[in-house]
């Protein structure tokens, strides 16, 4: 960002990054050998390197045991997500060129590292962990409960109450304990303004990363991967070095004991853009995957759609623009536009063709798929091969997509029940639990041991592969329960020439928006204040990307407002007018 | 340009709540109930009913345990517990019910009842749980020993009841002292378990002759660690049945005059049972056939008692009768001599007391024995024998219900 030279060719100033994370004149395209990483070339010289070079001096002093920094721990967990989805098939260049260089920028604007001074507080953090003796007297120097308190992570914030009360009654030198060097530190200042570092986040790197190669992982599929263990996430720190002593309060910020949200990943993401001062990420045009029609293409085959409903779903998004390249390509620190959600969003035009089409009112979609479900009965199957495929009837549809769903979703609860949280490295806040720990812990695998051998011949699974789809249908199967090549025949009219819906009707979701701004919702959406079949509707999605089916009905009020506003407007004046 | 919204003549039917107002005339169906009201408080739809964490999966691992449990699929609950046990890890003192507690009694049923679980397995898992949590130790003990009766492992349940007997733990002895009570109680009941079998080895081979000094003493050390035991207990207020009947049956079986016979039959007049105070009757009867206890006051007072009690309320006079058909034909002579009254009389005022109360309801007013002692009684103007003169009088009638037709042997 502080590239401020003007371009050879043009003389303008209006640069961006390629992918190589070069700078580009945006105006002729003139590419520079300048690279983003070469703007400051003193960080040799700063003393957080020079830290770092005597800690290697100091290593071995200690049990083993060296001082590390928070940002270290966190710079490999990032490291081993990255590594996480080379293996899963994402180009090499988003581990050493794009997020290296996010890393690396987030570090300096954080004056973590790569600045002539870091924070002087590291300095004081040192001296912290060092003395002993006047530890209680000294006011200023939180208290242990205090530093939890202010951790983001929930639950069982009671359990560490009463570990660190009985940590901090022995005023021994562990009163501010953690392993790293600067734990404690971290976890007091007040870092809103500096973007502090949390594990959730690191998914907002990798998404960030993701999106800025343009690779067709979609966000709640990055978090679903997360999820079934693909990639590294929840235990993570036990893949540190040996040396890399982890305890006190290096565990709040590691450790987390619950899975990340979309909201959250995706709202820290957009923070994180902004706050690396980046510029307009390449664009997602309509040959993306990321792009409205294509993701609409790949929901529809999930969910079990006919493949015909693509052409509306096309439509919808050209009618309303979300398909536009300024529409979807990130432009980080931009207040006016709306943040995309671009799978949430191509799940939300689905729905909308759906009501379009069918109404979904609990009951014209009924009568439809009787009308669908005659005809199909009187013709032939040489008819219906040179017709396109049989007339699609709801009510089968529903039948077999929520069979499939209930045994996914049933099994999908299971494992949740079943996940095991804890992990093969002990953690303890301070040494004098280390055996207390250490007993509890050897208890729990003998117990698993035993009552394993007692679950019969149920192995616990081994991890599936990754796969892009969760509910696959296969067009060979015979008993018909796949529905690509059904046709929508049933359901339209041609009028003038144009094929347009049966159905005259659409129900709204919403009238009027919520300001976003002010509940973080654009609606609100309960369950019985809708017909049935938008919630199954909403539901399906919602099991699809793991996500709660408000975010799902948002979207969709979202595009309705597009879509209808106009008219609604016009329409509320004109009864305005009658009544007066 | 796409101009399949024109279709729709006006704009969509405004919705307000979320269900439509107005149906269209191709799908002639009833009209949807009037609106709502409508705009509702915004609900803060709370992320945290879709936050998976630590907690919520091991409350759902719980319920899933539970209805495998409720189902009796045992497999199937193993394979939840297995995931279930890391919340060991947590701390959960703000809970109820911890998870320690949770797993052990899960446990507990699981290993039970499995197809392939075995005692061996079963019993270190019991010692694993005793360890978990001190608070629970000795409830953890007397279950397991509890379950290793049923599976017929005498000796091991006597060791482990032993074991929690001596267990001491500062306060927590104090707090659980109803458990130690119980573990008394039960390995008192296992000393009589012994003791009997002992007894029974003894005379099958005293009927060959034998007699085994060894063995002798052996169930006699029983008895006695079985009795001190069962005493204790069953002075505590409660149900103690099952040990009631244990220390019956070896009071009973002993040579009945035994000194606790005393106090056997103390409690047993205490019990609402019929039964049991009949028995009580039985066992001082019993007691006082015997020489030894001829000259106890205390003997003879709840001999004394109980009569009387009786007496009063003319229920169960047919108990003293049956007691007495057995002894009225040497009683009187043994007990009730006027020789005796007067040796009595100058001993112990007491004795002579319990025994002229019992004589005069046993024999009538006019008997040697309560003659003499009233009369002496009344002289020295000591009220209680007043008293007593005036109750047998009142009382005269029974003896001859308890007695019988006048027998000639009976002198007056």
């Amino acid at each position: 960002r502080d590239f401020n030279e003007r371009c050879a060719q043009c003389s303008e100033v209006n640069w961006g990054l390629t992918d190589g994370g070069r700078f580009y004149c945006r105006s002729c395209h003139n590419v520079t050998e300048r690279t983003r990483e070469v703007v400051n070339t003193d960080f040799i010289t700063n003393s957080r390197v020079q830290t770092i070079s005597k800690r290697l001096k100091k290593e071995g002093k200690n049990d083993g045991g060296c001082e590390w920094y928070i940002c270290e721990g966190f710079q490999l967990v990032l490291k081993k997500q990255v590594e996480a989805l080379e293996a899963l098939g994402v180009c090499p260049q988003m581990k050493d060129e794009i997020l290296c260089n996010f890393w690396r920028c987030y570090l300096q604007k954080s004056k973590q590292a790569y600045c002539k001074r870091p924070a002087g507080e590291t300095v004081k953090a040192l001296s912290v962990c060092e003395s002993s003796t006047d530890v209680d007297s000294d006011p200023e120097r939180p208290s242990l409960l205090h530093l939890l308190s202010l951790s983001e992570s929930e639950g069982d914030l009671q359990t560490d109450c009463s570990f660190a009360s009985s940590v901090s009654k022995v005023s021994e030198s562990t009163s501010v304990y953690s392993g790293s060097v600067d734990g404690s530190l971290y976890l007091m200042k007040n870092q809103k303004e500096k973007l502090r570092m949390t594990m959730p986040m690191t998914l907002s790197f990798c998404y960030l990363a993701l999106l800025w190669v343009r690779e067709p992982i979609t966000l709640s599929e990055l978090l679903r991967f997360v999820v079934e263990g693909h990639i590294p996430y929840m235990n993570v720190f036990q893949h540190f070095p040996e040396k890399m002593k982890l305890c006190g309060l290096d565990l709040k910020i590691f450790c987390v004991e619950s899975w990340p949200l979309y909201e959250e990943v995706f709202n820290k993401m957009h923070e994180l853009a902004a706050f690396l001062d980046l510029p307009r990420f390449p664009d997602i045009t309509e040959s993306c995957f990321l792009h409205p029609d294509m993701l609409c293409m790949k929901y529809l085959m999930e969910a079990n759609l006919p493949d015909e409903l693509h052409n509306w779903t096309c439509r919808v998004v050209k009618k309303i623009g979300i398909g536009e390249v300024d529409f979807l390509t990130l432009m980080p620190g931009n207040k006016s536009t709306r943040k995309v959600k671009y799978d949430v969003l191509a799940a939300a035009v689905i729905v909308v063709v759906l009501k379009l089409l069918f109404l979904l009112d609990d009951h014209y979609e009924w009568l439809l798929s009787e009308f669908a479900e005659e005809r199909n009965k009187n013709n032939t199957e040489v008819c219906m091969f040179y017709s396109g495929g049989p007339y699609f009837e709801f009510r089968k549809w529903y039948e077999v997509v929520k069979h499939s769903l209930d045994v996914e979703q049933k099994k999908l609860d299971e494992e949740k029940a079943k996940y095991l949280w804890r992990c093969e490295k002990p953690l303890f806040y301070s040494v004098k639990n280390k055996s207390k720990v250490l007993k509890r812990r050897q208890m729990v695998v003998n117990l698993q041991n035993q009552f394993g051998k007692l679950s019969g011949s149920v192995q616990r699974a081994e991890k599936p592969n990754p796969s892009s789809f969760q509910l696959s249908w296969s067009e060979e199967n015979t008993d018909g329960s796949c529905f690509h090549g059904h046709s929508l025949k049933g359901v339209l009219q041609e009028k003038c020439g144009l094929l347009t819906t049966m159905n005259p009707d659409y129900w709204l979701c919403t009238v009027k928006l919520c300001n976003e701004k002010l509940c973080g919702h654009l609606a609100h959406y309960r369950e019985v204040e809708f017909p049935q079949s938008y919630h199954f509707v909403l539901g399906l999605f919602s099991f699809l990307l793991r996500i709660q089916p408000s975010y799902i009905h948002d979207e969709v009020c979202m595009i309705e407002h597009r879509l209808f506003n106009k008219k609604l407007c016009k329409k509320l004046k004109y009864n305005t007018v009658l009544r007066k | 340009m796409d101009s399949f919204l024109e279709d729709y003549k006006e704009a969509p039917a405004v919705v307000v709540g979320g269900k439509r107002r107005r149906r269209s005339p191709a799908t002639q169906a009833v009209l949807q109930p009037l609106l709502h009201l409508p705009f509702l408080p915004p609900q803060p739809v709370s992320s945290n009913e879709y936050k998976l964490n630590f907690k919520k999966s091991k409350e759902a691992c719980l319920s899933y345990i539970q209805d495998a449990l409720l189902q009796k699929q045992w497999k199937r609950a193993a394979e939840f517990l297995t995931c279930y046990v890391e919340s060991l890890e947590k701390d959960y003192s703000r809970e109820h019910i911890g998870p320690s507690e949770m797993i052990w009694r899960i446990g507990t049923e699981i290993l039970w009842h499995h197809s392939q679980s075995r005692m061996k397995e079963f019993n270190c898992f019991m010692e694993q749980m005793k360890t978990l949590g001190v608070k629970r130790y000795l409830k953890v003990c007397l279950e397991h020993v509890f379950h290793l009766l049923c599976n017929g492992q005498i000796d091991e349940a006597y060791q482990n009841l032993s074991l929690a007997e001596s267990w001491r733990f500062g306060e927590q002895t104090a707090i659980q002292d109803k458990e130690i009570k119980l573990i008394q109680a039960y390995r008192g009941l296992l000393d009589y378990c012994s003791w009997s079998k002992q007894k029974k080895i003894l005379l099958e081979h005293g009927e060959d002759g034998f007699a085994d000094l060894a063995v002798e003493q052996e169930m006699h050390g029983y008895f006695r660690k079985a009795a001190v035991n069962l005493k204790e207990i069953i002075k505590i207020p409660g149900v103690w049945d099952v040990f009631v009947k244990c220390y019956v049956d070896i009071l009973h079986d002993i040579v009945p005059s035994h000194e606790l016979m005393i106090d056997f039959n103390t409690m047993l007049q205490k019990s609402k049972k019929r039964k049991k105070r009949q028995l009580g009757l039985e066992v001082i009867f019993a007691a006082l056939d015997y020489a030894g206890w001829k000259e106890n006051a205390k003997a003879w007072s709840c001999l004394a008692r109980q009569v009387k009690q009786i007496v009063i309320s003319e229920k169960h006079l047919d108990w003293i009768k049956q007691e007495w058909n057995s002894r009225k034909d040497w009683w009187p002579d043994f007990h009730f001599s006027r020789y005796l009254a007067k040796r009595n009389w100058q001993e112990n005022k007491s004795l002579s007391y319990e025994k002229a109360l019992v004589a005069g309801i046993l024999l009538g007013k006019d008997c040697k024995y309560f003659k003499y002692v009233s009369h002496q009684g009344c002289k020295t103007r000591v009220k209680r024998f007043r008293m007593l003169k005036k109750f047998v009088t009142r009382h005269n009638p029974v003896y001859l219900r308890i007695s019988g037709p006048p027998d000639s042997s009976v002198q007056p």
